[in-house]
């Protein structure tokens, strides 16, 4: 080649096209993040990411659905029939031993008061989505009088575990608090 | 490098033959703006916090029965870069504003408290009702005022305002309309219903009532309470309200702006280098 | 253009490749090892800066595409949605916006630069009318952005460019009605200039590389005029070029930045942070400052057929630039009269597009048809006559020649052989 800029060492990496390139790469990988983030959730999506509920009107053995974050929440009220067949099953028994509940640490076992909620343990809140493939469950059905997930057949029982069917976890609990007796704030 | 100055002489050149061309005077008398001091002009500016928390009142005290502010939610309040309220603040404040909710279980619509996720509600709700209740005028809502008023700036001010980063026009004029108020001249005939501005846009007589007056507002951070520093005030909350991001955009704008000429600079060399064995 | 490589492929999978899709020697041959003459200057980095644009758009407007819906009664909102909530929203909208104001600026130093330089004359007339074809495409898809935001400004220029084409005798009003989809700029107008608008900028990359290909295959023009000789007039695009572009465009991002960050809404229009409202026109009615020059010589014509026709003519024009300029010489380098009009045709240019964003009456109309009127003389009389007026001044030998000489302003001394086309 006639123009030969390369009498020098051509070995030798020059610094200023290290620091140059180094600095391409930086401004290029500062330039990908707004055209990263601008898919994350917006600032209207995070405020709405908390609700309140009022529950007064929902008696004993009924359930309500509530939507959060676009998903279906159930919260039901409980018989104590349900609580105690909860209560009796050993979690060595479950096919998923851990809570699932985002109020507990990750490792709290599944029993019953776990999925529950202290003090008022007829309340059963929980995200309404099969942990299979994300289908919505069918309430008091299935074999353990619980719901029934009839997209490819998962059973939960009365606490929202899983007990027969291909879905891997228990129905999951969001972050929940009781503001008051009667109201719920989910998230 | 020659190259360069030479590009920079012919735009001199095309920009001096286009001066010296057209420059006729401009058709009507459009009003003289002055500009103001703002704390959020220039590349480093930043809105001033008691004044937006100041502004906000005299919206909510004076504007707001006849202005929207539609687009603006109240968890803004309380974000960064804005009046600085606080979280249980702004909830406080959301918690005075009645929105329509629903359908509940009965399929009606209901009235409830706002929360932080709420848009501020507009005081009419319509065109129509807006302009029945005020005589026909219809009272624009304030979320983007800011930066759909601006005064005719004109030639050559115009060419040097991209130099200037002169963004202001909108606050400037907000701020010139609400004090620009006065007695009707001589032999200027003004109908009932309409006042006289001499800053007024669309023609010096406009449909809005004086709205501010000395003391109309309780400040307690010790700012004098006069409609000069109302109307500052308010117009800065306008700017606010219309460009809630401005304070991040000139902070990560600066950034940028180094970043550049740092590598601008570097990749100069770099060519410079390259070049060096090439008669070009 | 895969002809200049000097790509050997070495392993075996790389040889696989090269006799099955011989990419990486396409590749190679137009934008590695590609001849290069050696003198082009920093004018001719616009064409790289351009190519940066067009990717730069693209990107920023799928991602706005992602957060914006065009519908009439949401459009407005979405965009100050995205303004206001959306994670960077409000950086990629005002890239986006100046961004597309930048691209005009880059596009008419580049249109003028090929108007000093000669590079629109045989044999790069197909490159060149490749390159008006672009800009044409340009000005639709800009204008259709324009209309997104759907505030007064969006409304109203879309509904007064419309009407240009009822100015068609016989089918023009059946014409606007189906660009339309209505009986007024609504729903389905935004709907379909969405659509549009998504689309256009995919045809601009098309035609880029036929239009880079066609001059790939000629050779670029340079400064001198005088196509490469040897090899000592021509230097491999990269790193050469490549490192000069990237230059340039990151000052000429440096200048983007300014007014995305500091000064965002300087090249928009106040109105346009009004919801469109059909029922009330704004007072004045101005398009973007791009369109300016040409909406002077639309308004300067009094009367609606001619106007459209004059004002499209004036883009027709270039198509047959190729064909007006009769000069034997290339580079305006060498003509010293040409230059001299070459500049009061780019001030007539500036000063129509002043006159396009000031009211139409009194002066601004008769200075509008003086220029307009010149505007067309500087294609159809004066440059035709130039070519036989003008005496040149002697040609540089070869490229090497003119560099050696002290850069291509001064003359060369022994012009063996002059490059006519």
């Amino acid at each position: 080649m006639a123009h030969n800029t390369e009498t020098e060492d051509p070995n030798r990496r020059d610094f200023l096209y290290i620091a140059t390139g180094a600095m391409g790469v930086v401004g290029a990988g500062a330039l990908a993040w707004p055209f990263i983030d601008q898919m994350n959730p917006d600032a209207s999506a995070l405020a709405l990411a908390s609700i309140e509920v009022d529950i007064t009107a929902v008696e004993e053995g009924q359930s309500i659905t509530v939507k959060w974050r676009g998903k279906p929440v159930f919260i039901r009220n409980r018989t104590e029939v349900e609580v105690e067949e909860a209560k009796s099953v050993p979690v060595d028994e479950l096919p998923d031993q851990l809570a699932r509940n985002a109020n507990l640490p990750a490792n709290a076992e599944a029993t019953d008061p776990n999925r529950g909620v202290e003090g008022k343990e007829n309340w059963l809140v929980q995200v309404g989505i099969c942990t299979h493939l994300g289908c919505v469950p069918l309430g008091d059905a299935g074999d353990f009088g619980g719901w029934f997930c009839p997209c490819h057949g998962s059973h939960y029982d009365t606490a929202g575990r899983i007990r027969k069917g291909p879905a891997p976890e228990n129905l999951l609990i969001p972050p929940l608090e009781f503001v008051t007796d009667s109201t719920i704030k989910i998230g | 490098m020659s190259t360069m100055i030479k590009m920079v002489r012919s735009f001199a050149a095309v920009a001096a033959i286009a001066i010296a061309t057209p420059a006729l005077s401009a058709g009507g008398e459009a009003p003289h703006i002055d500009r103001q001091q703002w704390s959020f002009s220039g590349p480093f500016g930043v809105f001033e916090r008691g004044q937006l928390q100041r502004g906000f009142k005299v919206y909510q005290e004076v504007c707001q029965a006849c202005h929207g502010l539609r687009q603006v939610s109240f968890r803004n309040l309380a974000q960064e870069g804005g009046p600085s309220f606080s979280e249980d603040q702004a909830k406080q404040i959301a918690s005075d504003y009645t929105v329509v909710d629903g359908p509940n279980d009965d399929g009606d619509m209901y009235d409830r408290p706002a929360i932080l996720a709420d848009k501020f509600p507009s005081p009419f709700p319509n065109e129509q009702a807006a302009r029945a209740a005020n005589g026909g005028a219809y009272p624009p809502d304030f979320s983007l005022l800011a930066k759909a008023r601006a005064a005719y700036r004109g030639f050559p001010w115009f060419v040097f305002d991209a130099f200037t980063q002169y963004q202001e026009n909108g606050p400037d004029y907000i701020y010139s309309l609400l004090t620009g108020y006065e007695e009707d001249p001589e032999g200027v005939e003004v109908p009932a219903g309409q006042y006289y501005n001499h800053s007024y846009l669309g023609g010096k007589l406009l449909a809005m009532a004086p709205p501010l007056y000395d003391e109309a507002v309780e400040y307690t951070d010790g700012s004098p309470m006069t409609v000069d520093q109302y109307s500052k005030d308010v117009s800065a909350f306008m700017m606010w309200a219309a460009e809630p991001h401005l304070e991040q955009r000139k902070k990560i704008g600066f950034r940028v702006m180094v970043f550049l000429i740092f590598f601008a600079g570097m990749l100069y060399f770099t060519k410079k280098k390259l070049w060096r064995n090439v008669e070009h | 253009m895969a002809g200049h490589s000097n790509y050997v492929p070495q392993s075996a999978a790389a040889k696989w490749l090269e006799s099955r899709l011989p990419v990486i020697s396409l590749v190679r041959g137009s934008f590695v090892d590609f001849p290069t003459p050696k003198n082009l200057n920093y004018w001719w980095t616009f064409g790289g800066i351009l190519f940066f644009v067009l990717i730069a758009q693209i990107m920023t407007g799928i991602v706005l595409a992602m957060h914006y819906t065009p519908a009439t009664t949401m459009a407005f909102d979405s965009v100050e949605h995205i303004m206001r909530d959306v994670n960077f929203g409000w950086m990629l909208r005002y890239l986006h916006s100046n961004g597309a104001s930048m691209f005009f600026v880059a596009v008419y130093i580049h249109i003028f630069r090929g108007l000093y330089y000669g590079s629109y004359k045989a044999p790069r007339e197909i490159s060149w009318i490749l390159g008006v074809i672009i800009f044409l495409i340009m000005m639709g898809t800009a204008f259709m952005g324009y209309v997104l935001p759907w505030g007064q400004m969006s409304f109203w220029g879309a509904t007064v460019i419309t009407n240009l084409f009822s100015a068609i005798p016989l089918v023009g009003e059946e014409i606007r009605t189906w660009l339309w989809g209505g009986f007024a700029v609504d729903n389905p107008t935004l709907n379909r200039f969405f659509s549009l608008h998504y689309l256009l900028p995919f045809m601009i990359f098309g035609v880029v590389i036929l239009h880079v290909w066609a001059f790939h295959t000629t050779g670029n023009n340079n400064p001198s005029g005088v196509q490469p000789k040897t090899k000592q007039d021509t230097v491999p695009f990269h790193p050469y070029y490549t490192m000069k572009d990237l230059f340039a465009i990151i000052v000429f991002l440096i200048v983007l930045c300014w007014f995305a960050f500091y000064v965002p809404n300087y090249m928009g229009h106040p109105d346009n942070y009004i919801e469109a409202n059909p029922l009330v026109t704004p007072a004045h009615i101005v398009p973007e400052w791009y369109f300016l020059p040409f909406y002077a010589i639309l308004r300067a014509v009094p009367d609606k057929l001619g106007g459209v026709a004059a004002m499209f003519g004036a883009i027709a024009v270039l198509f047959v630039l190729p064909w007006l300029d009769t000069s034997k010489v290339r580079s305006g380098t060498y003509r010293p009269l040409f230059k001299q009009f070459f500049w009061i045709f780019a001030a007539n240019a500036v000063a129509l597009g002043y006159l396009g964003a000031m009211p139409a009456e009194g002066w601004y109309v008769i200075f509008s048809r003086i220029f307009t009127v010149y505007y067309f003389a500087h294609f159809l009389v004066i440059l035709p006559m130039l070519g036989f007026l003008e005496k040149p001044r002697p040609l540089p030998a070869s490229i090497t020649d003119a560099v050696l000489k002290g850069g291509s302003g001064k003359p060369a001394a022994a012009a063996s052989a002059p490059d006519t086309k």
